[in-house]
């Protein structure tokens, strides 16, 4: 295989987080039964696919919200290799847990702290970063989002598009290696969305590492590098997005973005 | 009506509420609300002897009457050898009191608490005791103050019974002197008058409060 010299494959990119075989069981239901997922430095993965089908599972699982039952996930620049089918002590959890950082669907803002508040309490009580350093760095952050003029609101004061991208830049300010979003869109009134969504695409333009769980396939056409269609606890299909969105091989990944382009 | 016995007698009763009702509930107050915030955390805890103590703890206080907790202390005690004088006593039993009422307050308010709130707590690293100091505990603290108002008016009004184990608090007084002075109905009314008044500032102080709070609760 020659490779592309204007894209280059993403096996030529640095890997951030390779997850095989990962696996979880609510009781006796078996909501992921394997999953595959690569994250190269500076990609953006796309995970669409039907309500219930373990996208949030997936994340979460990253996150270290979820304990995966099986499956292994390795982190070579953090000299992780963990196997989830054995015994995974706290530590090495938290390891893999501050490799990335959650944005939730529900922005899970801290409704009795300030925007400002929110941003740096990460930063400060865990990371133990220097607060003059932080508060900079987030008032920066809240910059770019347009949103420095309101860091002494409080979350409840901030309409939903707000909410969440402060949700977007507390995440940020932890200084992740990889941004984890959970359907970041989809609580969100429809003229919200667009500013959501164009921060993300900033980051994705900058080169952040991000896994996506949306059903915005404008944007997944966009700015993903690779989307994955997750049904029932697998990956049925993944491929560029012109491709998966085109010409999907799946018979049910064509059906899903059918009721997704055409609702009724 | 006998206006000089009145007069006369409103400045022993002020003291006894200045000097003992008001102190009584105040330090049983804080007193029971840290033993309460203990029982809740126990009561959550997933060891289940530590939540079947705190379980066992909550039930007896609630279960019993306070005269009955308050003899038991006092009266019953110092034939086993252990003798607490009454004001001691009387603290012990009310803050302990406080405690188990205040304990499924703060459980309940923490548990209201949605999970998400843990959650975004534990994805910006949080241990689960600093998510819980930072995160949780005020936002149930918010959720708490209305019902723990509650109990501390219930408190005041409570603190009258340790009359019966000899603390010298306002409604002591008016015993006193109602039988000094053959007043009875006089003594007890203006008492009741006392109490009422002191509840109804508390009750002014706890919608202030409230409304204070309220703001950026989700
Ligand atoms: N804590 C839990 N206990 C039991 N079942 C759970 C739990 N969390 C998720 N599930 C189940 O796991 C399955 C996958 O859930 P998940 O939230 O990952 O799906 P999803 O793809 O994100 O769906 P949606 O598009 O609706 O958000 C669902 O059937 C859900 O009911
Ligand atoms: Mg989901």
């Amino acid at each position: 295989m020659s490779p592309d010299p204007i894209t280059p494959p993403p096996s030529e990119a640095e890997t951030v987080l390779d997850v095989t075989g990962l696996a979880k069981s609510f009781g006796s239901t078996a909501v992921l039964t394997s999953v595959d997922l690569t994250l190269r430095a500076g990609r953006v993965v796309c995970l669409i696919g039907p309500s219930g089908s373990g996208k949030t599972t997936v994340l979460r699982s990253l996150n270290g919200l979820e304990r995966p039952d099986g499956g292994v996930v390795r982190a070579p620049g953090a000299g992780l290799d963990i196997d989830f089918s054995g015994p995974v002590d706290d530590a090495t959890r938290n390891r893999l847990r501050d490799l990335s950082a959650m944005v939730f669907q529900q922005h899970n803002l801290f409704p009795h702290l300030t925007v400002m508040q929110n941003v740096i309490e990460g930063p400060m009580r865990v990371q133990r970063r220097p607060r003059e350093e932080v508060i900079a760095e987030a008032r920066s952050l809240l910059e770019r989002v347009g949103l420095d003029a309101r860091r002494d609101a409080y979350p409840s004061e901030l309409s939903g598009g707000q909410q969440q991208r402060v949700g977007i830049v507390r995440a940020l300010a932890l200084r992740p290696r990889l941004l984890l979003f959970d359907e970041p869109t989809s609580a969100l009134d429809p003229e919200l969305v667009g500013d959501v969504l164009s921060v993300m695409k900033d980051l994705a333009d900058e080169g952040w590492t991000m896994a996506v769980v949306t059903h915005e396939l404008a944007f997944a056409r966009d700015v993903a590098d690779e989307v994955l269609f997750l049904d029932d606890g697998v990956v049925l299909e993944r491929g560029a997005p012109e491709r998966i969105f085109t010409a999907p091989r799946e018979e049910r990944t064509r059906r899903f973005l059918e009721r997704l382009m055409r609702p009724f | 009506m006998d206006v000089e016995l009145i007069l006369s007698s409103l400045w022993p009763l002020i003291q006894g509420a200045v000097t003992g009702t008001i102190p009584l509930a105040l330090v049983s107050f804080v007193l029971g609300l840290a033993v309460a915030l203990l029982a809740a955390l126990a009561r959550l805890s997933p060891r289940w002897w530590l939540s079947g103590i705190a379980r066992f703890y909550i039930s007896v206080i609630r279960g019993t009457p306070l005269i009955v907790q308050l003899y038991v202390v006092f009266f019953g005690l110092p034939s086993v050898g252990v003798t607490i004088p009454s004001w001691p006593s009387a603290i012990i039993v009310l803050s302990l009191n406080v405690g188990g009422y205040a304990a499924e307050i703060i459980r309940a308010a923490i548990l209201s608490i949605p999970r998400g709130q843990w959650e975004a707590a534990y994805t910006i690293g949080m241990p689960r005791w600093l998510a819980l100091r930072r995160i949780i505990l005020p936002q149930a603290a918010r959720v708490s103050v209305p019902p723990l108002s509650n109990t501390f008016i219930s408190l005041v009004k409570d603190t009258a019974l340790t009359s019966l184990i000899l603390v010298t608090e306002m409604f002591r007084k008016a015993q006193q002197i109602a039988a000094f002075s053959n007043e009875f109905l006089l003594l007890y009314i203006e008492a009741a008058v006392l109490y009422w008044v002191i509840c109804l500032v508390l009750s002014a102080g706890q919608g202030t409060l409230e409304r204070r709070l309220e703001r950026h609760v989700a």
